[in-house]
């Protein structure tokens, strides 16, 4: 009789699966690091593992259609003469023009503005585009200062100092020179076609000591104004929105490691940051510390997607959120419908993720003339106020459920984790226990 | 043509003694926000700030062409993103003297400290002593002229205008610069990233010679001088540069 050795089923390293091989050979033929966009694409702790409990015999909570849930939110109200007064908590973040196109800024500009909320320019200056169609325009104030000057410093309705961003803590930025067009070179005082580099420290000043002095120059220009903001990635919440409230800011943006960005190495996306579920409630200590929560607010962003996740961060103390990748989706950005084309460039709808190279089909992420015309500003800034509309009704309809007349109120104690790792970042009870993690036994 | 044949000028209350603020006396807020309330420059065209003693941000965002003088050492973000303005420190300025500047002039008859017109877009700053480290780094159109020596990084990142240094420059110099012309009397302790010497044109000593001109600097000539820019190689990024990072 024969004795066959049976094979065993091929078996493959779970260590070494076929993105990271994809990637060595990747980096073995190009000799340079993997650039992109987005955000952290790895699964990380995040809203979905928190649940809400819900009204019960001892809460009751809010009738959905009767009962009003205030969702409005005003911020700059510790030093500026005019705060900014929101009706909804969810912003729109600092996206470049640049990084995107004329369309889309405008777009962004439209949709927040239908919706009663504010948009964010980004790391090229204010363009006409979004001036015109914002009604609330956030102005950041970035290492690089392309395109910064005080006509567009006193047009802003409030300021954000960018110290960081949760995709890269600690990190500059390039412009790669093909999406360097005459108007984006002009705005930004160099060259067409050449590699434009943002510094990841600011030129004039370095730490917290020279920044509170920053705030007071910025205050001195627009006559004390303008709410100003800091914006820091989720490196250190603690200690970073302690030092940003020392230093004078009126609001502090807290951008988590799922927050995106134009164009920035992938081995910083997905290893360098905090997630934004582990950076809120250190951020709020902080702010309950000094006396300062609800004082100074605190804008949570990094992978918003609906109203659950904005009624989660509201209930972990944060004052607003801020969306970016989710604000790009809801204008068309990684839309089926370009599929054919997000093959031809070897990816597919969902995954898209080249944002620097110009590229993009659906015309958000681009320079490109014709591209940029599948932007309908208005036709897709409808969409985005309509996004965020039923965000804004997702987030009252928890609320309301929590028995709270206003998304403020929602608190810690209404929710739950369903991990043991999510219970501890959030600092809210393990389902089923009392626990919280690194608070007590169980 | 004779005087007398010259339309008769409109009557007009102007004030041509200085108006005083005193910052002993009043906030630096008052100060700052008067002098972004001047609608007409005609109107108060002189203004002088007395006892400044250090303080940030002293005539912050001026947008109107008066002259300032500020009587004494100011602090950080003296002149920060002046516009049109001619503001003239007599004493010593601390960091980032002139920032963001967009047109005008910022004379500092003492010396500077670090930044001094980081990222500045127009205009003319003269330091008549040193500056310190940063001097122009990331400027965008600025003219810097500095009639003693500037510290290391001096340049760094500069995208446009003119840095003139009748002394010497410390370490890195023009580090990383984009388009920006350097110009250096002096010693240059080290070149940064992508600077490189370059050629006196004629264009060159023309437009050092004005520069100079305009910095009322009559005593040294632009043969003198040194051109330090761009080697341009680290325009588009290239994997094979990477050591030079």
């Amino acid at each position: 009789m024969t004795y066959h050795n049976p094979p065993t089923t091929p078996r493959r390293s779970a260590t070494f699966d076929d993105y990271t091989m994809s990637e060595i050979r990747r980096a073995a033929a190009t000799g340079i690091y993997d650039i992109r966009g987005s955000g952290a694409k790895r699964k990380l702790p995040h809203f979905d593992d928190l649940l809400f409990l819900g009204a019960s015999i001892s809460r009751y909570p809010l009738e959905g259609y009767r009962e009003r849930c205030d969702t409005s939110v005003t911020l700059g109200a510790r030093h500026a003469k005019k705060p900014i007064q929101l009706k909804i908590p969810i912003t729109i973040a600092g996206m470049s023009f640049g990084s995107l196109s004329g369309p889309a800024k405008e777009a962004l500009g439209r949709g927040a503005t239908i919706a009663g909320t504010s948009t964010t320019t980004g790391d090229g200056g204010m363009t006409e585009e979004e001036r015109g169609h914002s009604q609330t325009l956030v102005y950041q104030y970035l290492p690089s200062r392309y395109g910064m000057n005080p006509r567009d410093l006193r047009r802003a309705d409030a300021i954000e100092i960018v110290v960081g961003q949760g995709a890269k803590p600690g990190g500059g930025g390039m412009l790669l020179g093909q999406k360097i067009s005459d108007r984006v070179a002009e705005m930004r005082t160099l060259p067409k076609g050449i590699d434009q580099r943002s510094a990841c420290r600011h030129p004039d000043w370095t730490g917290p000591d020279d920044l509170e002095i920053k705030i007071l120059e910025l205050r001195e220009i627009t006559d004390w104004e303008k709410p100003i903001y800091v914006k820091v990635g989720g490196a250190r919440p603690y200690y970073d929105t302690a030092l940003a409230v020392k230093a004078g800011a009126d609001v502090v943006v807290l951008d988590g490691m799922q927050g995106g960005t134009a164009a920035t190495q992938e081995v910083f996306i997905e290893h360098v940051g905090q997630p934004t579920l582990a950076c809120i409630r250190p951020a709020v200590k902080a702010l309950q510390d000094l006396g300062m929560h609800r004082k100074v607010q605190l804008i949570v962003s990094g992978g918003i997607r609906n109203g659950a996740d904005v009624a989660k961060a509201l209930a972990l103390g944060a004052d607003a959120v801020s969306i970016g990748t989710a604000a790009l989706i809801a204008l068309g950005d990684n839309d089926p419908r370009w599929e054919d084309e997000y093959q031809k460039l070897g990816t597919t709808a969902g995954a898209y993720d080249d944002w620097h190279e110009g590229k993009d089909p659906a015309g958000i992420t681009t320079q490109d003339p014709e591209l940029m015309k599948r932007v309908d500003p208005i036709a897709a800034g409808r969409r985005l106020a309509n996004y965020l509309k039923v965000m804004t009704l997702e987030a009252q309809t928890i609320a309301r459920a929590c028995g709270k007349n206003h998304v403020h109120n929602l608190e810690p104690e209404d929710l739950c984790a369903l991990t043991i790792e999510s219970a501890a970042m959030a600092g809210v009870p393990l389902a089923g226990t009392g626990w919280i993690p690194g608070k007590g036994s169980f | 043509m004779s005087v007398t044949t010259l339309a008769k000028a409109p009557q007009r209350e102007v004030n041509y003694s200085p108006r005083v603020f005193d910052l002993d006396a009043a906030p630096l807020r008052e100060l700052n926000l008067a002098l972004h309330q001047v609608a007409d420059a005609a109107d108060e065209p002189s203004w002088e700030v007395i006892n400044p003693k250090g303080s940030h941000a002293v005539a912050a965002g001026v947008a109107q062409p008066i002259a300032v003088e500020v009587r004494g050492s100011v602090g950080y973000y003296c002149g920060g993103m002046n516009d049109k303005a001619s503001i003239t420190v007599h004493g010593s300025a601390g960091p980032g003297v002139g920032e963001n500047m967009m047109s005008g002039q910022i004379t500092v008859k003492g010396d500077a400290s670090q930044y001094a017109g980081a990222t500045g877009r127009g205009g003319l700053l003269v330091i008549e002593g040193n500056a310190s480290s940063r001097c122009g780094i990331s400027m965008k159109g600025i003219d810097i002229v500095v009639r003693g020596n500037v510290g290391h990084m001096s340049a760094f990142m500069a995208q446009s205008g003119n840095l003139v240094v009748l002394g010497d420059a410390g370490d890195a110099l023009g580090d990383s610069i984009y388009e920006a012309r350097l110009f250096v009397r002096g010693e240059v302790k080290s070149l940064g990233a992508d600077c490189i010497k370059k050629e006196m044109r004629p264009e060159h000593l023309a437009k050092l010679k004005e520069l100079l001109d305009r910095a009322g600097i009559s005593d040294v000539k632009p043969e003198e001088f040194t051109r330090y820019g761009s080697a341009r190689t680290l325009y588009n990024f290239n994997i094979d540069n990477a050591d030079a990072y």
